[in-house]
Parts: C-alpha cells; sequence; structure tokens
C-alpha cells in the first residue's frame, strides 16, 4: 500500500481534482491558504480554472456562476472569510447550486487568531445566511478523510444539489499525514438544469426569487422535502467502542482523535467508555445517538467551543441521559489529561 | 409598413410565460422607463449576430430583475452587485457562451463597485450593461452613486449634498484608467439620434466578446420617469439637460482594433494524466523498505522538534515522518503554523507509531529536539520520564537539568558550518537520533530527500550532514 505524506490542505485539492473538480475561486486566509495554493498549482494543469477572487464575497459568486454553469467548482476559506460567504452560500442553496466549500476554522470571534478552534459549528451546520436553507457538512478528522469527504461532498452536492461544506479546523488543515489517493473518476453528472451557452441548455433559468408568496412558500417547501430525505439517507458517524459503553463521548474533528486516544487508555483501566464521531454534522447522527441513549449513563461531549454541536447532541437525547460538556477555545487544545479527570469525574 | 418592423426581435419570448398575472404580452416597465428600449437594442444584436443559443443573461437586483420574463436565452439570475463575479465563473467554465451582464446605477457602482472594478481588471471577456438612471428605481427611488449634486431622492430628500454624499461617480471614467478593458462607452436614452448611438455601442461591446477580445462596457444614461416623478418626455429632458453635462457622452476606451483575441486553451485529460500530473501516480505501487524495530525504549516515539524559523525545524520532521511512513508505521506531523513561523519561534510535533494514532498532538514528548535555547527552556519539563533530549550545543549554553532523560549534546551547528552550510544542522541532529535509537536507517531518511529538498546539489551535502551526526553518537 503506497501512500504520500502530506498536508489536509493539499489533500483537499487532490481529492477535488480526482473528483472531477475544475474550478477553485477563493481568498488567501490562514490557515486555510494551502488549498489556494495546491488549487493555483494543480488546476489550470488539468485544463481547469484558478482565480484568486478580490474577495470572499466575490469568490463564492463565482462558484455560484460556475455552479450555473454545470461545472463542479468550490472555494476554501476560514470563520471570517465563511462569514462574508454566507450571501452566496444563501443564494446558492436557494437556487438548487451543487458547489463545495472548504471551511478551516481558527479561533473567534472578530480576528480572534489562527490558531485551531471549533467556533464556527453554527454558523456552517445551523446555516449562517438568511433565508430557510440547509447546507450538507461533512467533518473530516484526518488528511486521509480531508481527500475522501472532499470527493464524497462533490457527490452529494450534485445528488442533491445543494452546497456542501467540509469542516475542518486548522490542526486537521495543517497537519501531515499518509494519505492513499483513489484513481481519477471521469465525472459525468447529468445537469440538465444547468446554464451553458448552448441550444440544449437556452430555456434555463437559475434564481432564488419567487416573487409571490405562493410560489415561494412551494419553493421553500420543496427544499424542505429535500432536507428531509437528506436527513433519512445521509447520517454519517464513526462508532468506537461503543459496545456496553457506560458513557460515550463525542467530538468531531482533531478532538475525536484526542478522544480516540481517551477510550483506549480508559478501555485499558477497564473503563467503558466509547467514542461516537459524527461525520455528517448536518444531517447530524441523531438516529445513532438516540439508539446509544437506550445503553449509555451518560454523554460527554467536547469541543473547541464554548459548546455548540453539544446543542445537537441534547436534541436528541431529548434529556433521557445526562450530557456533559466540557470544551476549550482560543487554540487551546483539550488534552487527554484533562478529558481523562472528566470522564472519572462523570463515571465516580 | 411590412408585418416585419412590427415582430419582436427572436431573442425576446414571444409569449413572457415566466411573468406572473395575466398581461404575458408586455413588459413589467413603466411607461417612458429605458430598459424597454435597451432590451429591445440587446435583443435585436444577439438576433443579429445569431448567437441566442450562446448567450447569458445575468438579471441583476433592481428593476431588470426579471430581465429573464424576456430573454430567449439562459438566464441567471444573481445577487446585488455580484453579477461580474457571477458573470466570470460562467464564462470561465463555457468560454464560448456570450456573457452580458446587465446592471444598474447602485448595483454595479455601489454595493458591486469593487466585483465590476477588478472584472474589469481581469480582462474578463463579458459584456456590461450599465443602466444609469441616478436612482434606486426599484427599490422605492433612494439615492444612487450616481445621483446628481441637489437631487433629491427619498434618502437626500435636501438633495444629494457633496459633504454628505460626495460627488456623482463617473463609473466609465473610473473604468477606462484601467489597462485591461477594451471597450467602453456611454450613451444616452434619449432622442433617436442617441438611441441609434446606443445600439451602434451595444452591438459593437457584444462583437468585442464574440471575437474574444475582453472586457467591454456600455453606460446608457436611461430614463425613469417614475423614480423622477416625471414624464416621459420631461425625463428626456432631464438626462439632455441634467446628466449629460455631468455624465459626458462619448467612446471612453476602444482599443477593439490594436487588441489580439484570445481564446483560453480547451484541454481534457485522461484520468491516469490527471495522476501524473498532480503527482499521485508515482506514489503508487512503492515497495516500503521495512526494516528491523528499534530497541523497546525507543518505540512508538513522540518527538518534540523545536527551534528557530530558518533552522529547518520542519524539515526535519517531515524526513522523520516521511522515513516513519516508509518505513511502514503509522505517522502524524504537526506544525506550528502562521506567522510565527516567519521570524520567530517554530516547533512541530511527530509520531511514529505501530498503531493507528488518535491524537497527533505531543504535549509530553519521548523525545526533544532542541535547536535554541528557548526551545530547551520551554519544553525541557515536558519530556517523559525516561525520554530523550538531543540539543544543538553550538548555541545552547546550558546542559538539560533533568537527571531522568537521557541526553545526547551535539554541537550540530559548528558540524554543519565546517562542512560548510549552517543550514543543515537539523540534519546533523537527525542523523544522531536514528543512530542513538534506530527508528530508522541513513538509507530511510535520505530516501526522502528529493522531496523536500529542491535544490538537487544540495542533497550530497544533506547526507554528508546525516552521516556526521550518525558519527557522533557511534564515535
Amino acid at each position: 500500500m503506497a501512500r504520500e505524506l502530506i498536508k489536509g490542505n493539499e489533500a483537499v485539492i487532490k481529492g477535488a481534482i480526482l473528483a472531477g473538480c475544475r474550478a477553485y475561486f477563493g481568498y488567501p486566509i490562514t490557515p486555510a491558504s494551502e488549498i489556494a495554493h495546491a488549487a493555483a498549482q494543480y488546476l489550470p494543469l488539468v485544463g481547469g480554472t484558478f482565480i484568486q477572487g478580490e474577495s470572499e464575497v466575490a469568490s463564492i459568486q463565482m462558484v455560484y456562476g460556475a455552479a450555473s454553469a454545470g461545472l463542479r467548482a468550490m472555494t476554501a476559506s476560514s470563520g471570517p472569510g465563511i462569514s462574508l460567504k454566507q450571501e452566496g452560500i444563501s443564494y446558492l442553496a436557494g437556487s438548487e447550486l451543487p458547489c463545495v466549500i472548504i471551511d478551516i476554522m481558527r479561533g473567534g470571534p472578530g480576528l480572534g487568531n489562527i490558531a485551531p478552534e471549533q467556533g464556527d459549528y453554527h454558523q456552517v451546520v445551523k446555516g449562517g445566511g438568511h433565508g430557510n436553507y440547509k447546507t450538507m457538512v461533512l467533518a473530516p478528522n484526518s488528511a486521509q478523510e480531508m481527500c475522501d469527504l472532499t470527493m464524497l461532498a462533490f457527490d452529494l452536492a450534485d445528488k442533491y444539489r445543494n452546497p456542501v461544506i467540509v469542516l475542518a479546523d486548522g490542526f486537521i488543515g495543517q497537519m501531515m499525514e499518509p494519505v492513499e489517493f483513489p484513481q481519477a473518476r471521469t465525472v459525468e453528472v447529468d445537469k440538465p438544469w444547468a446554464v451553458k451557452g448552448t441550444r440544449e441548455t437556452r430555456k434555463n433559468l437559475i434564481t432564488s426569487i419567487y416573487l409571490s408568496p405562493e410560489e415561494l412558500e412551494e419553493h421553500v417547501r420543496k427544499l424542505a422535502r429535500k432536507y428531509a430525505e437528506v436527513e433519512r439517507n445521509e447520517q454519517r458517524y464513526e462508532a468506537y467502542r461503543t459496545d456496553g459503553a457506560e458513557v460515550v463521548t463525542i467530538g468531531y474533528g482533531i478532538v475525536s482523535r484526542i478522544l480516540h486516544t481517551v477510550v483506549d487508555r480508559a478501555r485499558k483501566e477497564g473503563i467503558k467508555i466509547g467514542l461516537l464521531r459524527p461525520i455528517t454534522l448536518w444531517p447530524f447522527p441523531k438516529k445513532k445517538i438516540e439508539e446509544l441513549t437506550k445503553q449509555v449513563r451518560a454523554f460527554l461531549v467536547v469541543e473547541m467551543s464554548t459548546g455548540q454541536m453539544v446543542d445537537d447532541v441534547k436534541l436528541a437525547v431529548k434529556e433521557r441521559k445526562p450530557v456533559h460538556f466540557y470544551g476549550r477555545t482560543g487554540g487551546m487544545v483539550p488534552s487527554v489529561d484533562e478529558i481523562w479527570e472528566k470522564v472519572k469525574a462523570i463515571i465516580g | 409598413m411590412s408585418g416585419k418592423i412590427l415582430k419582436k426581435a427572436d431573442a425576446f419570448y414571444d409569449v413572457y410565460e415566466r411573468k406572473p398575472g395575466a398581461d404575458k404580452l408586455t413588459t413589467h416597465y413603466c411607461p417612458g422607463c429605458g430598459h424597454g428600449t435597451l432590451h429591445k437594442i440587446i435583443a435585436e444584436a444577439i438576433d443579429d449576430f445569431g448567437i441566442k443559443d450562446r448567450t447569458i443573461i445575468i438579471s441583476p437586483v433592481g428593476c431588470s430583475v426579471f430581465a429573464y420574463y424576456y430573454f430567449d436565452c439562459g438566464n441567471v439570475q444573481s445577487a446585488h452587485g455580484r453579477a461580474p463575479a457571477v458573470a466570470t465563473g460562467l464564462k470561465r467554465a463555457n468560454p464560448e457562451s456570450i456573457v452580458i451582464s446587465y446592471q444598474g446605477d447602485g448595483d454595479i457602482a455601489a454595493i458591486g463597485g469593487n466585483n465590476i472594478l477588478q472584472a474589469a481588471n481581469r480582462g474578463e471577456n463579458i459584456t456590461v450593461i450599465f443602466v444609469n438612471n441616478a436612482i434606486y428605481g426599484m427599490t422605492g427611488g433612494q439615492m444612487a452613486p450616481t445621483t446628481l449634486l441637489g437631487q433629491k431622492t427619498m434618502t437626500t430628500p435636501r438633495g444629494r449634498n457633496p459633504h454628505n454624499e460626495g460627488y456623482p461617480l463617473r463609473l466609465s471614467e473610473l473604468l477606462s484608467t484601467l489597462e485591461s478593458p477594451v471597450y467602453i462607452e456611454r450613451v444616452a436614452l434619449t432622442d433617436a439620434k442617441n438611441v441609434l448611438k446606443a445600439r451602434k455601442a451595444v452591438r459593437k461591446a457584444i462583437k468585442c466578446q464574440i471575437e474574444n477580445k475582453g472586457f467591454s462596457m456600455v453606460e446608457a444614461l436611461s430614463p425613469c420617469p417614475s423614480g423622477w416623478r416625471a414624464t416621459p418626455v420631461e425625463a428626456r429632458k432631464w438626462i439632455e439637460e441634467k446628466m449629460m453635462p455631468y455624465f459626458k457622452l462619448g467612446v471612453y476606451k476602444d482599443n477593439t482594433k490594436g487588441k489580439e483575441p484570445y481564446i483560453p486553451p480547451k484541454e481534457e485529460f485522461t484520468t491516469s494524466e490527471i495522476e501524473k500530473i498532480i503527482g499521485i501516480a508515482a506514489t503508487k505501487g512503492k515497495e516500503e523498505v521495512r526494516i528491523e524495530p528499534p530497541a523497546a525504549r525507543y518505540r512508538n516515539p513522540a518527538i518534540k522538534i523545536a527551534g528557530f524559523g530558518g533552522q529547518g525545524v520542519l524539515l526535519l520532521g517531515e524526513a522523520l515522518a516521511e522515513g516513519g511512513m516508509r518505513a511502514g508505521y503509522h505517522v502524524t506531523w504537526l506544525p506550528s503554523y502562521g506567522p510565527e513561523m516567519r521570524g520567530g519561534t517554530a516547533n512541530c510535533q511527530v509520531i511514529i507509531s505501530d498503531d493507528p494514532i488518535g491524537s497527533p498532538l505531543v504535549s509530553a514528548p519521548d523525545v526533544l529536539i532542541a535547536m535554541n535555547r528557548p526551545s530547551l527552556d520551554r519544553f525541557e519539563p515536558d519530556v517523559k520520564k525516561g525520554g530523550l533530549i538531543i540539543f544543538n550545543s553550538s548555541l545552547i549554553d546550558r546542559r538539560p537539568q533533568r537527571a531522568d532523560v537521557e541526553v545526547i549534546a551535539i554541537p550540530a551547528t559548528e558540524i554543519a558550518d565546517n562542512l560548510g552550510n549552517t543550514r543543515v544542522a537539523n540534519m546533523v541532529v537527525l542523523g544522531s537520533y536514528i543512530a542513538k535509537t534506530g527508528i530508522l536507517t541513513k538509507e530511510a531518511v535520505i530516501s526522502t530527500f528529493p522531496i523536500f529538498i529542491k535544490r538537487r546539489d544540495l542533497i550530497p551535502l544533506n547526507e554528508e550532514a546525516v552521516q556526521k551526526g550518525i558519527d557522533w553518537v557511534e564515535g
């Protein structure tokens, strides 16, 4: 098995190209810039387009244009840039355009810092733009998944005609790990709705405006039906040593890697804890959490935030079991020892 | 009068099915509005050039938000001000398409000011039709960037005051200072003579795009009788008397003759070519070098490497991680990142493990490699009992205080200087680490160099540096 040692951020672009992405529009920001660097390096070489947009606002609208034309297109940024892209994300969702957006989270609010954090959960998972829409959100926890989930993101985006966001933290973006790249795909997704400047697509219209209340409500209902289908079909997670676990820890991204180590340590000492790692943050793996609720004494949610995903866990648990929370922010990463203490306190 | 003259342009739908309400034959524009005239000019140009199938019109926010009711061509609706960015994406995706961005004054010169400036400056091969009526029509008559001094609007109830709102913005003049745009003209939709000039300008702008020459824009001073609270006749007169003295008509830029057409290359690649281009084909099928495992106490090391920027700390870690991967181990490499790398201190954390790696963070290292004094001071207390500290004794004037760890003092900078390049001190240290622990062989390490060392001629020197480190430990 031959592998390449590569940063998660670069694996994103190689994965995107393998998945048939041929357009990248973005604006530089730490700690996501390597994604733009790799896109600038490789996309023009494979017959694709790379443009450093004048702003985050413009970059996402260029994605809107390229997606309207039926191309697999993407952009990437970090929290402050994602805030600016929310205008475009709302339009993309409203116009049912597929695209992939990568968010490599840093510390906030405001300028915050460039250290890893998970404070973008609410603005990404709950939809930071205006209106009734949802974006699918995938949360990789390794360089391999930065490649794999980016590829999956393009497929899901096309399948549901909806933006998909890959949400990672600064460490997952910056970390180098071995990645085994899959083979390149010839992607021929039929997009009869696209506007390509051809006779076949001349009658098409890409829009999110529905002036009459009846029509807009019908459109929003149609979107809602689509989102319900996504919730039914696309909940993804990794359950690690949850068998017989009395306490299940829940974390995504870099935190899930730390929890993995905590679980191994506990199991070695005969303490029955497990890890549930959501891979899709929306749709949130509610079904699995509901199932675990019957088995566990308590849940422990760990995030690099003051508590955002924990809200979704509580909604799934419905107060049937205690949901504990431990969070660090500002670029402080919860250590194995800190979490270990928390686990012992819960186990009693 | 022949029937032909009365016929709608072919680029218009015969019946406006997308338009709500019972009347599907007339537009939603007010009597005397300039949009209708401009739409007709564009539609006729599309007909005459025979580009209906290729054309995509971007409807903006404003009264022309519903341009797609009328044009029988590809239609994309965009966010306020963003049409030039959307046009960029559409055109780059399909360079054969003819992309027309239709925008009002608030859209193009206020909220989308930077978008038009940058699209023009990139020389996007698109055509922009800019409708300047000195007011926000659809949102109810507020001030536009092009509102004239003294002009009363809903948001300048006492008239536009230069001390509060500045002066009307002349976009054609502004964009014509840029190098890239090929053709920019301002016209006015007033009398027959000026409408004829507008017709000529629009055709020239679209032709410019068809011929792949680059960015073109036509600014049309356009009547808004409703917004100006005037009759259609008064509105036309107002353009002539008030707007035209400030917004002078004319050609602001015309490089259509001198400009060479540029057609972006259209390339397609096979999947195996793509794998080769992005450098993943080379990694397929490469044999791994299994080496003897090190002594138990040196197995599965969590390593912290620290020094100041420029000492090659990150590279030392990369060589270890890459070598470890090739030897069949699980590895992670995690850097300190961002501006702190540029000039300040740098560190990275490497784990080489028999088993899959959970947390890649190294808070209590088994091995500390300290390239300078601040690194030793900062991380020495964290090293695990029974661990290993390797320090660069050329730059660190003290020994570690810990008595419960192994220590290697190596004058790495001095050894590197003697080799003629102070920058290979990192490789000297790397040599000492692999010699001490047996975690990797020299061959495993130097096999990684072609990946990290861009200048091929420096590879032998780096190999020599690794050997010097090995010699130091093995005596």
